[in-house]
Formats: structure tokens, C-alpha cells, sequence
């Protein structure tokens, strides 16, 4: 094809821009947060990570996160199940509708929460009246965290189990086994892997989530702070070291979890098929 | 009936979380009348600020759609060393959080920075400019393209490329003719997803734009800025209109792959 | 009796099953053959209680099972991709059904040993399944479904995904497995050359009912209708008025019996190798016709000929007679038919056709 030493040149040419372009939008910037992190050494850093106020600000989100995820990965789970095996009339309508958090701003969903449970809100002035409060406490974050990543677990486990088919149930079924025997021992270890695909990402974004609980959370001085908050609201105070150290703690998680769990998959699928 | 326990439990959940929420914002915002729902719109600090949203959307969708697909096509196509690493690193931006996005622009970009400082005295402010919020946006989407190009170029028939190849084709017009129609609709898939994500982004943004009204406050931003005030009704205005057009979008997506005939099956 | 099914009736939009009826006897290998959408995929699953019957009754080893569920029923289902636990060891696979019946560790461990020997398979019991080739696959799907000692084994296409080499290979090893372990076996399959080779008995499905049901060999030689003759195997199609109105060699009757009943609608099937070719007159009916190809098949040669009528008739002989007639393209010759049958369409019930005689054998 064409001039083979010109079309090499392109190649490289191309190769050239992408990882360019890739080091400097994602690399770099990543690169410079750990070097101001850690810019006064890993002693400073490590002290920061262990201040009080940092301390109970990742003990806030490790709680949201660890609710939102158990919630929306049964959900997920239960809902998948819902969308591939039976037929329903709306079954669209509600196929489209579990992926409209990712078409919605995170203020927008703070936002909508304020509306329906605030203390003025729709539900929230006889919640309140009962003597229930939902935004501008724990509960409301919860909310907020759920709201953003309930289409996490569905999307990753619904082409997973679409393509597992209901053969392998059905053959298990021939053979004595009960449904939950059939959901435990068939079902679940086929879909393993999209799910804690899923379930990954839900933590990652749970960890993550800071528009909808900036939000929920009000405009209180001292407020509760998750981590992302505790970012927030230091960044521009005296100490942003505190910032930056918790900055690089959250992004790491995120990113182990991701990687981590990528690698596992690869090694176990390797077991399986060699 | 355990299917119908199921199906009823699902539901309810995502009517109370999703539809509910909406349906309460939907109405109240109706509540206010034709008029005002255009006064809150057409205020000169709300107009600005959806207008900001969507151009500097609009930069990061054409700068993503030529990169991201050209990224895809690289990493299919090609070998070079660190190919694996890079590919494994495109999901970055998805796991780390969008307030950690906006800082690691800052601590690069920002005035107490090297590369800031340079930048500066040659009177190109990144943060607290413009600029700096379709980088935010540009880090934020970064994967969205890449990942849609990338399982359609994998399944690609290069025989329909070597097709066109023999027949006469330069490389140029093999990609163009043969190999681009075939990869547009997940290029659309991806830029589509990649704008209603903009349209939202709240945490990186606010962390690199400088929150001055009528210059770099955006649609987000303003609703934000509504809320902690207490006008309401404007943040809802705002809300319903940025909304209308995430969701106006996907909507539009999800029509054309159909009518497509759907690339994914069933 | 080992399977019985009474009156089986479901519907599935415009597919159907309808007032299916039949009887598997213990021990027997039986084939429920029919093209696709005939149903009997359908009849299958409801008999293993995968799916459920409109109306109608299930009876296993004379119990009535029509509304136990699936895993109560005690049968072996054997599907046509395999249906593997992908995520199990082949040891693993076999030996969930024993498990399910809570037997002790070392009895699963004789039982999934003494299935692995017996579908030859001794030394794949670690692998997974992803390591094993089609036709490996599926003799490890039947020494799962065959591990909790079944009351029936029930196969679904158990040959459609593999090649055709490894397909008949698999066939007559199934037929052997038979024959050494007499489970009662049903099983379903579109290809007739396969339920000949291996059952005892066939059901001939057609849009939801059964057309006819008997020994393979009475099936062929005895069809019930139009379809089971065509279902069965190449033949010729020819308009009877065609027929009868044929100019022969001695001027004999074109056809050697009487049709009173025969109107303009009844039809001749008559098989390829069913018909003979003769230079001379013997004596024997023989229609005039015209030789256009001839194709060698290896041990056989299809002869393509024309009636004098212009109709299109297909004939096959051995490659000792065609050489024995020294036949050649171009020549006319006479067709003696030796074995054939006649149908009429009947205007009522349903515009079916029915046979209006017995068959005929010279």
C-alpha cells in the first residue's frame, strides 16, 4: 500500500501524538499532584493522611461507600436478573431508566434530594416532622451516593448474563438442584466477574462522589466531612497539604481496586482456559 | 411468585430513587409558569453559564472524538513498548475522583506552579480561565471514546480493507471509504456519552474555573451557586434545562443506533 | 412405560404443539424427528419439566410428574451446545448431581470415575471444558446427565453443533452406550439419516402433531403421508393425471391398479432407487423418457430424466447396472417403477392429503 517508508514514518508519527497527547492530559497531571504531595517527603505526608479531621472524614466515606455498595450491588444483581429473564410490559422504559444517574449532573441529583427529602422538601417536611432527618446528615448522603452509582452494577452484569444464557441453569435444574443451589453454584460464578466489575466501579465512584454531597451536605462551617469534601474545603485553607495527601490516597485506592482486580480476573481466566 | 417478588422490589426501588426524585423536580418546576421559567433562563448570569457548559463541551467533544479515535486506532493497530501499561491506564480518570482531577490540574497548571508561572507571563492562564475548564472536561472524558472505538475496531473485517486496498485504494481513502463509516457510530456512541458527562461535571470544574459569574461559571456552577443562596427556583430552571439536553441527547443516541438496526444484537 | 405423554397441547404465538400423544417404552431409544419449528424441542422440555404444558399430562416410569417440578423429575437432559459449567472441572461437572443428593465423598468419586471411563474420557477429569474439543464436550454433558442414574435421558440435538465427521462418530458410540447402560432415551433431531441410525422407534413431528410413529424400517417403507414420504428421504413428486394418461411400451396401463377413487388432485411418490431402467420391453410397466445428465457418485449414478409430458423425474442406479445399460446423455429409455404411492388431497379435513391405497410392491 502507498509508499511503504512514508506510511512507516506516519506510523510513528501517529503513535508519537497519541501517546503525547496521553501522557500530557493524564500522566502529567497525575505525576504533578504526587510530587506536591509528597514535596515535603512521606514523613509530612503520612501525618497529614493521619490528622484527626482526615481520619473521620475517610471513616465518613469508607461507611457511605460501604452502604451504597452492598445496596446497589444487590440491587444490581436482583435487577439485572429482572431485565434479562423476564418479559414485562415497560421493560424498556425501566432498562432506561436505571442509566439515567450517569445522564445527571451530581448537583442536579443533590439538587433533586434537597427537593423531595430537605426540611422544606416533598417528603422531607413529614419526615421531619416525625423527627427524621435526611439531608444535611448521614442518611442524605447515602442517598446521594446511591443515586450516582445505581447503574453500575446492572449495566456490567446484564451483557454478562445475557450472553451466559439459561442453559447451564436449566441442566442444573435436570439434575436436582434447587434455585438458590442453581443461583449459588451456577448463576453467580458465571457473572463473578462482571459483577465485581461493577461492584468495583460503584466503590471507586462512592469514594469518589463529591457534587451531590457538596450539596446534601449544606453550606455549614464545620460540616460533616467526607473525603472529598475534606479536599474541598481545605485545598484553599492554610494547610493544603492535608489536601493534596488525601487527594493522592483516594486516587490510589480508586486506581488499585480498578488495576487490582483487572489482574485478578486475568490470572484466574488463564487457570481456567490453560 | 419469586420472579414477581423480584420484578415488584426492583421497581420500587428505582421509582423511589429515580423516578421519584425526578418526577418532584419536574413538577415543581412547571409549577412556575411559562414566563418565569423563561425569565430564570434567559437571566443574563444563567444564560452565560449554560452557554459556557455547552461551547466549552462542544471544544472537548471535537478535540475527544479526533483523539479518542485515533487513540483506539493506535492501540489496536500498533505495537510499541508500554502499550500494555498505557492501554491498562486509559480507565484512570474513571477511578480517580473529579474534586482529585481538579487539584492535579491546579498543582500543574496553577499560579503557584512552574509550568503555571511560564504559562502566565506568556498571558496563557490555564486555571481560573476557560482554557482550563476544557482541560478539566478533556481529563474527566477521556476514556469514553477510546473505549467505544476500541471493541468495534477489534472486530473489524480487515478483509473489507485489503478489498479496498487492491482495488486501488491509498491507505487515506481506505480509512475514509471503508474502515471510518464503520467505526462512526461508536465514535458518536462515545462523543455523545463524553457531552452529557460534561454537561455535568461538577467537581474538577469547580476546582480549576475560578467560579466568576459571566466569565468562567458554568451551568453546574450556577445551580450550585442558586442553591447555597437560596433561589431555588433558578437552580431548578437551570437544572431542568441541562437535564433536558443530557438526556435529549442519549435519547437521540439510543434512536439512531436503532434505526441502525442496533450494533449490539438484540 | 417408561415416558408417556397424553395430549399434550401448548401454544407460542403462531407455534404450537397440539394434542401430542405417545409412549416410550422402557429401555428403548426413541427419536422425535421433524423439521424445524415441528415442535418437538418443546415436547422435550415439557417433558423434562423445563417448560409448561397448556393442557395435557406427563407420566414418568408410570408416575404421573405433569406438575412436578423440574428437579424432582429424575431425568438426564443432555443439550446441543453442551451446556457445560464453564466455570467447573470436568470432575466437577459430573459429579454435581451426586452432590445435590448429598451421597458421601467417595461414592461421588467411583460414580464420576466409573462415568469417565465409560465415555472414555479417564484423564480429562481436572481440565476445564474451554480444553476440551465439541465431540469431548458433549460425552462429558451425557456422563453428567447419566450420573444420578436417571429414570429417562432426554437429548436435545445432541449432535447439531458438532461436524459432521465427529457427529457420526458420536452417533454410533450413542447407539453402543445404548445398548451396554438401557436407559430409557429420548431424543430430538431434524436429520432422519440420524434417527435411522440410531433408534428404535421414531415419532415424525410436523407443525405441532405427529404425523406417524413406528420402526424406522416401517416408517420408510409404510409412510403415512405426504410428508413423512418427502421427510424421509429424496423422492419424485408426479402429478397422477400425468401419469395415467402416459403413452407406455405395450400400451399397458402407466400404473398396473385401478383408481376409481383417484381425482385430479392425487399424486405419485416415488422413490430414486425405487425405479429401474430398461432398454426393452420385459413385460412390465415401463414409462417412456429421455436422458439429460448423468452424475457418478462414487457407488451410485443419479440419472436426471424427462417424461414425455415434460415432467422432471430423478433416478438412481448402481454404477454396475448403469454400465451394465451403457447408459448415456442424449438417450431414450424406460423407466419401470417397482415400488411407489399414491396420495390424494382431499378437499377436507384441513386440505390434508391422505393415502388412497395400500403401497405397492412388484
Amino acid at each position: 500500500m502507498g509508499n511503504d517508508r512514508a506510511s512507516a514514518w506516519g506510523r510513528r508519527l501517529l503513535v508519537g501524538l497519541v501517546v503525547g497527547w496521553f501522557a500530557a492530559l493524564i500522566l502529567v497531571p497525575t505525576l504533578a499532584l504526587a510530587r506536591t504531595a509528597l514535596a515535603g517527603g512521606f514523613r509530612p505526608f503520612w501525618d497529614a493522611l493521619m490528622s484527626a479531621d482526615a481520619r473521620r472524614a475517610f471513616g465518613l466515606t469508607l461507611s457511605i461507600t460501604a452502604v451504597a455498595t452492598v445496596v446497589n450491588t444487590l440491587f444490581g444483581l436482583a435487577f439485572a436478573l429482572v431485565l434479562v429473564r423476564q418479559k414485562f410490559w415497560g421493560r424498556a422504559i425501566a432498562d432506561g431508566l436505571v442509566d439515567l444517574p450517569f445522564a445527571v449532573s451530581p448537583i442536579i441529583a443533590g439538587l433533586m434530594l434537597v427537593i423531595v427529602y430537605g426540611p422544606n422538601g416533598w417528603l422531607g417536611r413529614h419526615l421531619e416532622a416525625a423527627g427524621f432527618k435526611v439531608v444535611y446528615s448521614w442518611p442524605g448522603m447515602v442517598l446521594a451516593t446511591m443515586f450516582v452509582t445505581i447503574p453500575f452494577v446492572v449495566r456490567e452484569v446484564v451483557p454478562v448474563l445475557r450472553e451466559f444464557g439459561i442453559d447451564q441453569e436449566e441442566v442444573a435444574r435436570t439434575l436436582g438442584a434447587g434455585r438458590w443451589r442453581t443461583f449459588w453454584r451456577v448463576t453467580l460464578p458465571s457473572i463473578r466477574w462482571g459483577l465485581a466489575y461493577g461492584v468495583t466501579l460503584t466503590v471507586a465512584r462512592s469514594l469518589g462522589e463529591f457534587g451531590a454531597l457538596l450539596v446534601v451536605s449544606g453550606n455549614i462551617l464545620g460540616r460533616t466531612q467526607t473525603a472529598t469534601l475534606y479536599i474541598h474545603d481545605t485545598i484553599e485553607g492554610f494547610h493544603p497539604e492535608g489536601a493534596y495527601a488525601a487527594s493522592v490516597a483516594l486516587a490510589g485506592i480508586s486506581f488499585v481496586l480498578l488495576i487490582g482486580m483487572e489482574l485478578v480476573r486475568k490470572r484466574v481466566e488463564a487457570h481456567e482456559k490453560h | 411468585m419469586p420472579a414477581l417478588a423480584l420484578r415488584g422490589s426492583t421497581l420500587a426501588y428505582l421509582g423511589v430513587m429515580v423516578v421519584l426524585p425526578l418526577a418532584v423536580l419536574a413538577a415543581q418546576s412547571a409549577e412556575l409558569g411559562p414566563s418565569a421559567f423563561w425569565k430564570a433562563i434567559f437571566d443574563p448570569f444563567a444564560w452565560h453559564a449554560l452557554k459556557l457548559t455547552i461551547s466549552t463541551a462542544l471544544v472537548m467533544v471535537a478535540i475527544n472524538a479526533v483523539m479518542g479515535t485515533a487513540t483506539a486506532w493506535v492501540l489496536v493497530r500498533y505495537e510499541f513498548p508500554g502499550k500494555e501499561v498505557m492501554n491498562a491506564l486509559i480507565d484512570l480518570p474513571f477511578a480517580v475522583p473529579t474534586v482529585v482531577t481538579g487539584l492535579m490540574l491546579v498543582a500543574l497548571y496553577g499560579p503557584s506552579s512552574a509550568l503555571g508561572t511560564v504559562l502566565g507571563r506568556a498571558g496563557l492562564g490555564v486555571i481560573y480561565q476557560q482554557p482550563g475548564i476544557v482541560l478539566a472536561l478533556l481529563f474527566v472524558t477521556y476514556p469514553f471514546v477510546i473505549r467505544s472505538v476500541q471493541p468495534v475496531l477489534l472486530e473489524v473485517d480487515r478483509g473489507e480493507e485489503e478489498a479496498a486496498a487492491t482495488l486501488g485504494a491509498s491507505p487515506w481513502m481506505v480509512f475514509r471509504r471503508v474502515t471510518l463509516p464503520t467505526l462512526f457510530p461508536s465514535i458518536l456512541t462515545g462523543t455523545a456519552l463524553a457531552f452529557s458527562r460534561a454537561l455535568g461535571e461538577f467537581g474538577s470544574v469547580v476546582m480549576v474555573a475560578g467560579n466568576r459569574p459571566l466569565e468562567t461559571k458554568t451551568g453546574p456552577m450556577y445551580v450550585f451557586g442558586e442553591i447555597e443562596s437560596g433561589n431555588r427556583h433558578g437552580a431548578m430552571v437551570v437544572s431542568v434545562v441541562l437535564l433536558a439536553t443530557s438526556l435529549g441527547i442519549l435519547i437521540a443516541l439510543n434512536l439512531i443506533q436503532r434505526r441502525r438496526g442496533g450494533g449490539h444484537g438484540e | 412405560m417408561a415416558i408417556a405423554v397424553r395430549n399434550l397441547t401448548k401454544r407460542l404465538g403462531n407455534f404450537a404443539v397440539e394434542d401430542v400423544s405417545f409412549e416410550v417404552p422402557e429401555g428403548q431409544l426413541v427419536a422425535l424427528l421433524g423439521p424445524s419449528g415441528s415442535g418437538k424441542s418443546t415436547i422435550l422440555r415439557i417433558i423434562a419439566g423445563l417448560e409448561k404444558a397448556d393442557s395435557g399430562e406427563v407420566e414418568l416410569t408410570g408416575e404421573d410428574a405433569t406438575y412436578m417440578p423440574v428437579q424432582r423429575r429424575g431425568v438426564g437432559f443432555v443439550f446441543q451446545h453442551y451446556a457445560l459449567f464453564r466455570h467447573m472441572t470436568i470432575r466437577q461437572n459430573v459429579a454435581f448431581g451426586l452432590e445435590v443428593q448429598r451421597l458421601p465423598k467417595a461414592e461421588i468419586k467411583r460414580r464420576v470415575d466409573e462415568l469417565l471411563n465409560l465415555v472414555q474420557l479417564s484423564g480429562y477429569s481436572e481440565r476445564y471444558p474451554s480444553q476440551l474439543s465439541g465431540g469431548q464436550r458433549q460425552r462429558v454433558a451425557l456422563a453428567r446427565a447419566l450420573a444420578p442414574r436417571p429414570k429417562v435421558l432426554l437429548l436435545d440435538e445432541p449432535f447439531g453443533a458438532l461436524d459432521s465427521r465427529v457427529r457420526d462418530e458420536l452417533r454410533s458410540w450413542l447407539r453402543k452406550l445404548h445398548d451396554e447402560v438401557h436407559v430409557t432415551s429420548l431424543f430430538v433431531t431434524h436429520d432422519q439419516q440420524e434417527a435411522f441410525e440410531v433408534s428404535d422407534q421414531i415419532v415424525v413431528l410436523n407443525r405441532g402433531k405427529i404425523e406417524q410413529m413406528g420402526p424406522p424400517q416401517e416408517l420408510y417403507e409404510r409412510p403415512a403421508s405426504p410428508f413423512v414420504t418427502e421427510f424421509l428421504g429424496a423422492v419424485n413428486v408426479l402429478p397422477l393425471d400425468s401419469i395415467l394418461s402416459m403413452d407406455t411400451m405395450q400400451d399397458e396401463a402407466p400404473l398396473p391398479v385401478d383408481f376409481p377413487t383417484a381425482g385430479g388432485r392425487a399424486r405419485v411418490y416415488v422413490r430414486p432407487h425405487d425405479m429401474e431402467l430398461t432398454r426393452q420391453s420385459d413385460g412390465r410397466t415401463g414409462w417412456f423418457a429421455h436422458v439429460r445428465r448423468l452424475t457418478h457418485l462414487g457407488g451410485t449414478v443419479r440419472v436426471e430424466l424427462k417424461l414425455l409430458d415434460g415432467t422432471d423425474l430423478l433416478v438412481q442406479l448402481t454404477r454396475e447396472r448403469s454400465r451394465e445399460l451403457e447408459l448415456a446423455e442424449g438417450d431414450d429409455i424406460y423407466v419401470v417403477p417397482r415400488n411407489w404411492k399414491v396420495f390424494e388431497e382431499r378437499p377436507r379435513p384441513e386440505d390434508r392429503m391422505q393415502p388412497i391405497e395400500g403401497d405397492y410392491v412388484i
